[in-house]
């Protein structure tokens, strides 16, 4: 059971992400996307995965029961080789449906003051 | 490639998803759940077998939307998670994705995406919305 104080609660990154060719590389192999130079539509996953990760680790939710319910994602511009990104994850919403908990996870990108790409998150906790 | 225009359809695309790329999905990700890769584990957590990650099937339908628009021009992509993809050992599972234009607004349009699976329908409420 998610503690509910933690809803809006934000964890934001020490470090910066540089997002290299190489990464955008190796995600846009496994899709077949042969441009590696900007970013595929889901790619900030694999930046915001470990970020929302860190913001549950001690929050009281059964990882074991965690199935991801949906994912969105809002793109200002798309990701490219060269960019410096900081990770600001924020837990927007947790409510209980028929035993099961709901827990949204909103992730925001930013370039220095500029926001690139918002996703959310919505996790399912299996009663 | 069709025009873009409210109801035009786009043709199918199979996708072949198999343990390698599962493999490969999760080096590139950082999602290394084992339910994705180990099927012993997948197996004692309840699953009938290894299941791709959610956001592989989301990656390959994100690709279909690139394809459509130009990969610079997706503005928002959104999807449920509603059936699992399995993925038995040493076989090629086909992830079908088709799509159509189902709004335009200020140079903007939704792209609704049907995604398949063995004729069961593996994501839901699956939109695009791409620069035009």
């Amino acid at each position: 059971m998610l503690n509910p104080d933690l809803v809006g609660r934000t964890f934001t990154s020490a470090d910066s992400v540089n997002v290299t060719k190489e990464a955008i590389q190796k995600f846009a192999e496994v899709i077949g996307e042969t441009n590696f130079e900007i970013a595929p539509p889901t790619f900030s996953i694999s930046i915001t995965l470990e970020q929302s990760q860190s913001l549950l680790q001690d929050s009281g939710l059964d990882w074991t029961r965690v199935v991801h319910g949906d994912q969105k994602f809002e793109i200002k511009r798309p990701i490219v080789a060269g960019d410096v990104l900081h990770c600001s994850s924020t837990i927007e919403s947790a409510r209980n449906v028929a035993g099961n908990e709901i827990v949204t996870v909103r992730s925001d990108l930013n370039s220095a003051t500029e926001l690139v790409v918002s996703t959310w998150s919505t996790l399912v906790v299996r009663a | 490639m069709n025009k873009i225009e409210v109801g035009a359809e786009f043709a199918p695309k199979s996708f072949l998803i198999n343990r390698k790329l599962l493999v490969e999905y999760a080096n590139a990700s950082g999602d290394q759940n084992p339910i994705h890769q180990d099927e012993a584990f997948a197996k004692s957590v309840g699953l009938p077998d290894v299941i791709a990650h959610g956001m592989l099937t989301m990656a390959l339908a994100g690709k279909y939307l690139s394809d459509i628009s130009g990969s610079q021009s997706v503005l928002e992509f959104s999807a449920k998670f509603i059936k699992p993809v399995v993925v038995p050992a040493d076989t090629d599972v086909a992830l079908v994705i088709s799509g159509k234009v189902i709004e335009i607004n200020n140079g903007i349009a939704k792209i609704e995406l049907l995604a398949m699976c063995n004729e069961v329908k593996v994501l839901g409420m699956a939109k695009g919305a791409i620069k035009i």
